[in-house]
């Protein structure tokens, strides 16, 4: 394996917007809320941005293609911008852009920015739209929770978990998300709830109902990332590294080779391994302190425990019931209220993601503060379960 | 000739023709009834504000097509029932009134998601509730081209205005006879056509409903005068009398006209065949072929059957069972489907499906999506045939068929050989029941499927109840629409899952 990403880039500022319905707001207004919350943390000026990257995956609802939409919207001085899309994994897709191009050498101080504008169909949930002229003449009508729904069947065939039960723990993966969401002022939904109103809820696609489902949202997030010697030089003490990034594409195992059993992610695990290999992590569940994981569906969150191994295969469901993700648990989970809360706006959530784990770890979370964290992970994932690109960033202290 | 014609109708005037000695037996037969049923109490109480005489009709259900289903899906259902264990035919027919295309070969469709080679010939019939039977005659007579036997279908989905004594009558489903040398299960024995522009109902060429004539005249000036010397004749042709007829079979919307000329043909009482008004209704073109295919089910060795098929003019085919008949017990049977039908969802259902209603489907139905006849050609095999791959060096059964196979652990190039998945085994590994999705008929059902023989595929599931759909669930692979194209006017096929028969 190659040396890796670990400690060669730091993160010099971050930015998010207001997540939410945003009636009053174009994707050029949330990209410019993020990038001024962003260019103020990080102390600079545009003229020494050397390169960016901006991420949005649904450009037809809002901005169009290219890169171009956010060279306009900022008024960026005609730098390099690459535009990236990997359904939901876009958001970190834009930051690993962003990192490898300082890395590299090619640049000093890169950006990267991701927005979506979603709310703008006249309806709930993400915009149906085509997968491929040829796929979709022979693809399943399936909805992201219709795919992702069938991790509970799996699931529960493969551990011969009670669906009463593992709809309960399912619950308690959005309770606790709600708990946390509450707390942050720039999330979606900031209501608690009980398990009891999870339950309950009008099914959206068996077994999820509706608040199994994360928000729809719009919203924009930003990074400037450069080397720890230019961080320095540009004042930075306390600075947040970059550990590892990684990437798993599906290649048709899931989808069309059948040695898969459909309850869980094979993306994940590969790039979970490679991650904790390349971030230098022995045991994950001693030693990194939070994450933010896409919780897209509460059985996601659930199965993925497993997948960053920290669960045992079968047994997440009852430690999301003991708790062990919540904020005070073993591993604290979605923080800042995770997709579920927060919300989806889905080409910044990735960033968004990395966005709570840097204000933790520069003990900057307000309500929300963790008692010294140290290690973050964020897992952002695109697709459906049978065929999806799963990224995994781990983000810690530079001096750790 | 022309002159001395005009004012009466001759005594006889049919064309029955020679036996002739390489005729084609019927080797095999299917039916297709759709799974969805409405009581006609249903249809009459709904429109008793608006036609209140026709509570006679209030008896027993209909079945109706499903969303997804068409003359086409429908045909190929029946036609890969009739063929299970038979030699592929080398000659496909479609007949139907209710096709969906008027120019593109409907046929051809058939024989592409029968999974054909494209060595076979094809051809539409059309243009009357007579084409099953007139195709059938003309078929028997017709030598099977090298490729194989001759495989008729015949199929209706049914079009009648809401609140018509003919939707209360109508019936969907479809029929398909195996035709080819030897004995068969059933061979012909004499027949007799006749050609007259009696105009109980018509439809023009851009309309969507018949325009029908008093039903007193079809019975009394249709039906009653120009059947029986058809019959007559083609009973002649045979050497029978109507007393020697076993199955009586005249399919007419309304079952008493069946009942009344068999007795005029001297036909008993006991062998006048049930005309399915109770269970299917009448399913136009397919009915007399649907009836016979039914018939031969449970028929014995050496029964005498007459199929009538009426509209503008009458055939009459006179057949008799050979010794196989009794060994002809198809998979699904007729008594099968009867008893798998679905009465759920009730009239409104039925207006939805049929189109007669416009219902709300949401903002998520617009989403456009135009078929390019590029990509539904290169991909025709998989898509209609559904054909996937197997390698050649590991064995891994594959969908969709691609250059570099899928096994991680072979990943060989240009390894595949063409591998059907329409009747393998398989299996539901995981499912749900999607709300938020578009679907003509929510929950839209899908899940993935593992195939016995290897490979598995998400797939959409049709013709199930929510709780019929389980993870280790059977199923079967039908040929279906997958989404119609309104605003173009195209239909795109593919295949779905659906639970498996159990037999009953």
């Amino acid at each position: 394996m190659a040396k890796g990403i670990k400690d060669k880039v730091v993160v010099l500022g971050m930015g998010c917007s207001t997540f939410g319905e945003r009636w009053d707001a174009e994707a050029t207004d949330l990209m410019i809320e993020a990038y001024t919350e962003c260019m103020a943390d990080a102390g600079i000026d545009k003229s020494q941005i050397d390169a960016a990257w901006f991420s949005t995956a649904i450009e037809e609802q809002h901005v169009g293609k290219s890169a171009v939409p956010m060279g306009v919207a900022l008024r960026l001085p005609m730098i390099p911008i690459t535009r990236v899309e990997n359904f939901c994994a876009s958001g970190t897709e834009a930051f690993r852009g962003a990192v490898y191009a300082v890395a590299s050498g090619a640049a000093d101080i890169a950006l990267a920015v991701g927005v979506e504008k979603l709310k703008d169909t006249g309806y709930g949930g993400l915009p149906q739209r085509t997968r491929g002229a040829l796929n979709d003449m022979y693809f399943a009508n399936i909805s992201a929770p219709g795919s992702f729904a069938q991790l509970a069947s799996a699931y529960r065939a493969k551990h011969g978990v009670d669906a009463a039960e593992l709809k309960r723990a399912m619950a308690q993966v959005s309770v606790k998300s709600h708990d946390n969401g509450a707390k942050n002022p720039k999330a979606h939904l900031r209501n608690r709830i009980d398990i009891d109103k999870v339950i309950s809820a009008p099914i959206v696609a068996e077994p999820l109902g509706l608040f199994d489902c994360c928000g729809v949202s719009d919203g924009a997030a930003a990074a400037i990332v450069t080397t720890p010697e230019i961080a320095r030089a540009l004042g930075k003490s306390d600075l947040v590294a970059v550990k590892s990034l990684q990437l798993a594409v599906s290649n048709g195992t899931e989808a069309s080779y059948g040695s898969w059993d459909g309850s869980y992610f094979m993306t994940t695990r590969e790039a979970a391994r490679r991650a904790y290999e390349e971030a230098g992590i022995q045991r994950p569940r001693d030693e990194v302190s939070m994450l933010e994981v896409h919780d897209c569906f509460s059985i996601t969150e659930l199965v993925t425990m497993e997948d960053l191994f920290l669960s045992d295969e079968g047994a997440a469901w009852r430690d999301v019931l003991d708790g062990a993700y919540n904020a005070d648990g073993r591993t604290p989970c979605q923080i800042d209220g995770g997709l579920k809360c927060f919300g989806h706006p889905v080409g910044a959530s990735g960033l968004r993601m990395l966005y709570e784990m840097y204000l933790q770890l520069l003990g900057r979370a307000g309500d929300r503060q963790l008692p010294d964290p140290k290690i973050g992970l964020t897992h952002n994932l695109g697709g459906w379960p049978h065929q999806n690109v799963c990224s995994i960033a781990i983000v810690g202290r530079y001096d750790s | 000739m022309r002159n001395g014609m005009a004012g009466h109708v001759p005594a006889i005037s049919a064309t029955s023709w020679e036996i002739i000695a390489d005729m084609l037996s019927i080797l095999s037969a299917g039916t297709y009834v759709p799974r969805y049923r409405i009581a006609r109490s249903d249809i009459v109480e709904a429109n008793r504000w608006f036609a209140g005489g026709m509570g006679a009709l209030a008896k027993g259900a209909r079945a109706y097509a499903n969303w997804d289903e068409d003359a086409v899906t429908m045909a190929v259902a029946a036609g890969r029932i009739a063929l299970a264990g038979h030699d592929l035919p080398g000659d496909v027919r479609l007949a139907s009134t209710t096709a969906p295309f008027a120019d593109r070969q409907n046929a051809g469709l058939v024989a592409a998601a029968l999974g054909l080679e494209e060595a076979v010939s094809t051809l539409d019939l059309g243009g009357s509730a007579r084409c099953g039977t007139s195709g059938l005659a003309a078929a028997v007579r017709s030598e099977p081209a090298e490729g194989g036997p001759i495989l008729l279908c015949a199929a209706e989905h049914r079009s009648a205005r809401a609140g018509s004594s003919e939707e209360l009558t109508s019936g969907d489903g479809a029929a398909a006879l195996l035709l080819g040398h030897g004995e068969g299960i059933a061979k012909i024995l004499g027949a007799a056509q006749r050609s007259v522009d009696f105009v109980d109902h018509y439809r023009a060429a851009d309309r969507e409903f018949n325009y029908g004539w008093e039903e007193r005249w079809i019975r009394d000036e249709g039906y009653a005068k120009l059947v029986p010397p058809v019959v007559a004749e083609a009973l002649a042709a045979a050497g029978l009398a109507g007393s020697d007829v076993d199955r009586f079979i005249l399919p007419a919307p309304t079952p008493a006209i069946a009942t009344s000329l068999a007795k005029r043909a001297g036909v008993r009482e006991g062998a006048v065949a049930d005309t399915l008004f109770a269970t299917v209704g009448f399913t136009g073109a397919a009915h007399p072929l649907l009836m016979l295919a039914a018939a031969l089910e449970t028929a014995g060795a050496g029964e005498r059957i007459v199929v009538v098929g009426f509209g503008q003019g009458v055939d009459v085919i006179v057949l008799e069972t050979t010794s196989a008949a009794a060994d002809h017990r198809p998979v699904p049977s007729f008594a099968d489907q009867i008893s798998r039908g679905l009465s759920t969802g009730g009239y409104m259902r039925y207006l939805a499906f049929n189109k007669l209603v416009e219902r709300e489907h949401g903002i998520r139905a617009e989403l456009d999506l135009q078929t390019a006849p590029t990509i539904m050609y290169r991909n025709r095999r998989m898509l209609f045939g559904f054909f996937g791959g197997k390698c050649d060096r590991c064995g891994a059964v594959q969908f969709p068929k691609t250059p570099i196979c899928v096994n991680p652990n072979c990943g060989a190039h240009d390894s595949q050989h063409n591998h059907c998945f329409a009747d393998t085994s398989a299996s539901l590994q995981s499912f749900t029941a999607d709300r938020l999705t578009y679907c003509p008929d929510p929950p839209a059902l899908y899940g993935m499927v593992r195939f016995q023989e290897g490979g598995c595929l998400m797939m959409d599931i049709t013709d199930a109840l929510p709780d019929e759909v389980e993870a280790g669930r059977p199923l079967s692979m039908v040929f279906r629409i997958k989404a119609e194209d309104e605003r173009r006017g195209i239909k795109r096929y593919f295949w779905k899952a659906t639970p498996a028969a159990e037999r009953v």
